[in-house]
């Protein structure tokens, strides 16, 4: 066996297939590092244990600093810096703040949380990825496991993944 | 007694496998320009020369060179304006309120729509651009900016101010709401490109995509409250274009039915605009199993309906200008109707009201020719309206003696036609390097909508 990461991958044609296997492979004690698809698998975080994501929360979180910044913007710029009476009305017309105060809300609510995507995901324009096989962003499902990271032989992973539904059993090493 | 439940129609047609899909929209990527292609572009770039002529001819000018009077301050410019902004309606629409609601027919048409919806919006704001006179100083104008003067703020009180932020954040939003959904796209094309300059083009532009099952639970989260901040905000938009307007004092504009009635109208002509484009798309690229007749009847649907509701607006209008019982609101509703320029508004009504409701017959929305004529017919009774509007609202104003009418110059129609040469360049560009149907989107449903067996 060479040096550097080894995994053995499963590929999979069909993805109700794809979220049994990955029962069937994480019953069988072994540990799955991660599953590639082509598309979103319905269910797929469920049976990976994978934890509901997070980014709803970020995104309230940078709605609310949106939200903030545009009342202290419009209220201190208009009602302290340079007060000034437009037509009549306070210097503070509460209800004139509201449309920028939402567009605000919604940008930095957005921004952020894509932001916050790139960040935790590690997507960059100039990432290197990690490619185990060129046909998962076309119409194969991966299931990629760390050999290192399970302590069963590789033979019986091996036959695991068979038994799963795997169309293709193969190796992939990483240096 | 029984009730029989009726399969649905399949969303994507020709018995496709997940493997067919790419193949279908990355070799269109892939292939070398076709001349048809190639005489597109030219002719796209030849009307943004011509336009930018007039672009050159008004900045070097001045706004003198649009054909405004005393009277009439606002014409082309701001129904340009406001067409456009229309226009880049139907993108946001389809990706965000049609993803809230489980509406899969959007698959197949949201890449493109949305598309358009972004260059739409682009042209739309070339013109109050423009209407500054010295873009170059117009961030002071617009962006609350630390000055000299003070600092001199912007005014927040201002529907006009209200827009540049609703405009500016609507199209940050729909480019990133836009370029999400196309990263695990340009990763299908990065590992299918065969020369090294393509792979590191949408290498770089993929982001480094690899599909992980951890990543893809984030990005359906990142969409679904992308949608659902987008959907007010779609909203809000063509709102705040109508405060422009509703909250002057002006006859004919000092009305709180604006908002909806800007709304459905925005969807109206933006659903019209959509249809305009894909029509050619589908048929130049064969694309007919992924944008089947059942897309567009459903399309053709929205259209009657949101017409429908523009044309009770338009009757809704005059019976409150009548009800109200004030003279001055009368007298802009009977001017709009039977004053000089009477023409305008009898084309809005045909165009808008008349026109889209042949698609009550299921033939004719069904019917591609037919759709596209209606589609295009639309589009012109909508830059009516937005005339009517603006144009007949003033042309008559409180003081008798400086009534006028409006004549466009050639630098109005240059400018406008400078936005199309944009817009259909960039529309074109788009159709060439990017995937123009959401191929991860339509793989994930696929299996369920498809009628392979």
């Amino acid at each position: 066996m060479s040096n550097g990461i080894n995994y053995v991958l499963g590929v999979y044609e069909d993805e109700d297939v794809l979220v049994k296997a990955v029962q069937k492979v994480r019953e069988g004690g072994v540990k799955i590092e991660e599953v590639y698809s082509p598309f979103p698998v319905h269910g797929i975080d469920d049976v990976l244990g994978y934890k509901r994501s997070w980014l709803a929360i970020a995104a309230f979180m940078f709605g609310l600093c949106g939200t903030s910044l545009a009342l202290v913007m419009q209220i201190g710029m208009m009602g302290a810096d340079w007060p000034m009476i437009i037509g009549g009305k306070d210097y503070v017309p509460f209800p004139a703040f509201i449309p920028v105060t939402f567009e605000m809300t919604v940008l930095l609510a957005a921004f952020g949380m894509v932001g916050t995507f790139f960040v935790v995901t590690n997507l960059k324009p100039w990432g290197r990825p990690k490619i185990f096989d060129i046909r998962i962003t076309d119409d194969k499902h991966v299931m990629a496991i760390d050999l290192d990271a399970n302590d069963k032989s590789e033979a019986d992973i091996k036959q695991l993944v068979q038994a799963s539904g795997a169309s293709e059993v193969n190796n992939k090493t990483f240096v | 007694m029984s009730a029989e439940s009726v399969l649905r129609e399949p969303l994507i047609t020709g018995n496709k496998t997940l493997h067919d899909v790419t193949e279908d929209i990355v070799s269109r990527v892939e292939q070398k320009p076709t001349p048809l292609w190639m005489l597109a572009m030219a002719v796209s770039l030849s009307l943004l020369a011509v336009g930018f002529y007039a672009v050159y001819l008004l900045l070097w000018n001045g706004i003198g060179e649009w054909g405004l009077n005393k009277t009439v301050g606002w014409a082309w410019d701001i129904t340009n304006f406001v067409w456009w902004v229309g226009i880049g309606h139907a993108g946001t629409l389809i990706s965000a309120i049609l993803l809230l609601f489980r509406q899969r027919w959007r698959m197949g048409i949201n890449r493109a729509a949305e598309a358009m919806t972004i260059f739409a919006v682009i042209c739309a704001a070339i013109f109050p651009i423009l209407h500054t006179g010295r873009p170059w100083l117009a961030m002071y104008w617009m962006f609350p900016l630390p000055n000299t003067f003070g600092s001199l703020w912007v005014n927040f009180s201002s529907p006009l101010l209200w827009d540049v932020f609703a405009i500016s954040t609507y199209f940050s939003v729909s480019l990133v709401f836009w370029y999400i959904g196309l990263i695990p796209d340009f990763a299908t094309i990065r590992d299918r490109a065969k020369n090294k300059i393509s792979k590191a083009i949408y290498g770089a532009l993929s982001f480094g995509w690899v599909g992980g099952a951890r990543t893809w639970s984030h990005y359906e989260t990142v969409a679904l409250i992308l949608a659902g901040l987008a959907t007010p905000l779609v909203l809000s938009v063509h709102t705040i274009v109508s405060f422009d307007f509703a909250t002057s004092v002006i006859p004919g504009w000092h009305t709180t039915i604006f908002p909806p009635y800007f709304v459905s109208g925005a969807i109206f002509s933006g659903f019209a605009m959509v249809l305009t484009l894909l029509l050619v798309v589908r048929k130049v690229y064969k694309l007919e199993d992924y944008i089947t007749i059942g897309h567009i009847e459903l399309m053709n649907i929205v259209i009657i309906i949101t017409g429908s509701i523009v044309g009770v607006a338009y009757i809704t209008e005059f019976f409150i200008a009548w009800y109200s019982g004030v003279e001055a609101e009368q007298y802009a509703f009977m001017n709009r109707a039977m004053g000089p320029y009477w023409w305008a508004y009898a084309s809005m009504m045909t165009c808008n009201v008349i026109a889209p409701q042949l698609f009550w017959f299921k033939k004719l929305r069904t019917n591609l020719a037919a759709t596209f004529v209606i589609s295009i017919i639309v589009n012109i009774g909508m830059w009516f309206e937005r005339f009517v509007i603006i144009v007949t609202s003033i042309h008559r104003d409180f003081l008798p003696s400086s009534w006028a009418m409006f004549y466009p110059t050639k630098v109005d129609v240059g400018v406008y036609v400078f936005t199309f040469g944009f817009f259909f360049t960039a529309f074109f560009l788009f159709a060439k390097f990017f995937p123009v149907i959401n191929i991860a989107e339509v793989k994930s449903i696929l299996k369920n909508t498809g009628d392979k067996k």
